[in-house]
């Protein structure tokens, strides 16, 4: 049990995947100028991250890595090379299905959420997390972990930057530094806040 | 001709993919720690970038409207794919410092957001131009990046030293900082800054004017 909350800590705060591995960079400054987007957006990625690294663990062991054909007669054949075709399918597949889902079901979050949903397939924070469990070779329950913490770090991130954002449209920023410049320079000094866990 | 010229010239600075559409941001600063694995990533990029410009501009007229982007995302893929076989090939110990970031080429906003922008609506030759030309604008801002960061971090360049450090008898002493991750952000920063004040109808609007009150508007 230790051992998976250390790992849910370390993949939200020591290793964010916004702050230290700079993935989802675009989203990331492009969607954090209010709260409330930022909030809505934060929910999706987690649900998302949350099922699609499991998915792509499971596909990975029992499709695609070296062997693992050998419950269908094939022991010979590695299939890894077709990795990231096999992922970024299921990351698109999920998306629209989550999307269908929520568009039955919860038409309220849909609305909320709108063009962020599809947007989610191209968030490099998503296929980020579905390699680095593969890189790491994580199992099952320790994937589903890791899927949560990653996704509730990327949320974290981005709602703290919304929020001073928000502060920031009324102090007065030198002209070429306004808008992208200065998010860059917000982030930095967050990025350096966030080591500040990697003592845990 | 002159037109070719402009769209491979455009993106370098006045309408650069990092510094000014905000694409293709991630990678721009994960890998530039040294500069060896920046300039691999830039090759990837560039060729995966035109490539894919010029096959899903001759495909535009073939792939149904709904399903686009997963047809992009599947032929972006499919390169990312040969790019990645061949630097594992010819390039490993790169290769592994660049880790996943080869594959995340595929969601590398400049490919898609190219694709999507231009691709659809141009020929193959001029797609591939286009491709070719954000891909070596991302590459000018990922080269600068990783040149300050290796040469005041490790104060080495392509692994030869440039700057003689103190641990080895010489005057610099290396700032580690440069080699964490805030450092890139800074730099980043600082770089649109320095574009921005250059070319300054790049200047965003803010959002909120400041101004003085006059009396009597007060009145």
């Amino acid at each position: 049990m230790e051992a998976y909350v250390s790992l849910f800590v370390k993949a939200a705060f020591v290793e964010n995947l916004a702050l230290a591995f700079f993935l989802g960079m675009c989203t990331f400054l492009a969607v954090s100028k209010r709260v409330e987007t930022a909030i809505g957006l934060g929910v999706a990625v987690i649900v998302i991250q949350v099922i699609t690294v499991p998915v792509n663990h499971l596909i990975f062991k029992y499709l695609l890595s070296d062997g693992a054909l050998a419950w269908a007669g094939l022991p010979d054949v590695d299939l890894s090379f077709l990795g990231l075709v096999s992922y970024i399918g299921v990351i698109a597949a999920l998306v629209q299905i989550l999307e269908m889902t929520l568009d039955r079901f919860f038409p309220k979050l849909y609305n909320a959420l709108g063009i962020f949903l599809p947007l989610i397939t191209v968030n490099c924070a998503i296929l980020g997390g579905t390699l680095f469990m593969v890189e790491r070779q994580y199992n099952l329950p320790e994937s589903v972990v890791y899927g949560i913490g990653s996704g509730a770090g990327w949320a974290i991130a981005l709602i703290a930057l919304a929020g001073i954002r928000e502060k920031l449209k009324y102090s007065d920023v030198p002209n070429g530094l306004q808008g992208l410049g200065i998010a860059f320079i917000i982030v930095g000094l967050m990025s350096l806040s966030f080591m500040g866990f990697s003592g845990i | 001709m002159s037109e070719v010229r402009k769209v491979l010239i455009d993106p370098l600075v006045d309408n650069n993919p990092v510094t000014l559409q905000m694409l293709g941001i991630c990678s721009a600063l994960a890998v530039t720690t040294s500069l060896l694995p920046a300039l691999l990533m830039c090759v990837a990029l560039t060729s995966v970038a035109a490539l894919a410009g010029a096959a899903i501009s001759a495909l535009r007229h073939r792939i149904p409207n709904n399903i686009r982007i997963i047809v992009h995302m599947t032929i972006i893929a499919s390169l990312v794919i040969l790019v990645d076989q061949l630097l594992k090939a010819y390039a490993f110990e790169t290769s592994k410092q660049l880790s996943v970031f080869v594959g995340l080429i595929i969601t590398n906003c400049i490919v898609l957001g190219r694709a999507e922008a231009f691709a659809m609506k141009n020929g193959v030759v001029m797609s591939f131009v286009d491709g070719l030309g954000n891909g070596l604008g991302y590459s000018i801002i990922l080269i600068a990046v990783a040149t300050l960061r290796e040469l005041f971090g490790a104060g080495t360049l392509l692994g030869y030293p440039v700057l003689e450090l103190t641990s080895n008898g010489g005057w610099y002493e290396a700032n580690g900082l440069m080699l964490l991750p805030p450092s890139a952000f800074f730099i980043i920063g600082l770089l649109i800054w320095g574009i921005r004040t250059w070319r300054t109808q790049q200047v965003e609007k803010p959002d909120y004017q400041i101004h003085e009150v006059h009396r009597t508007e007060v009145y």
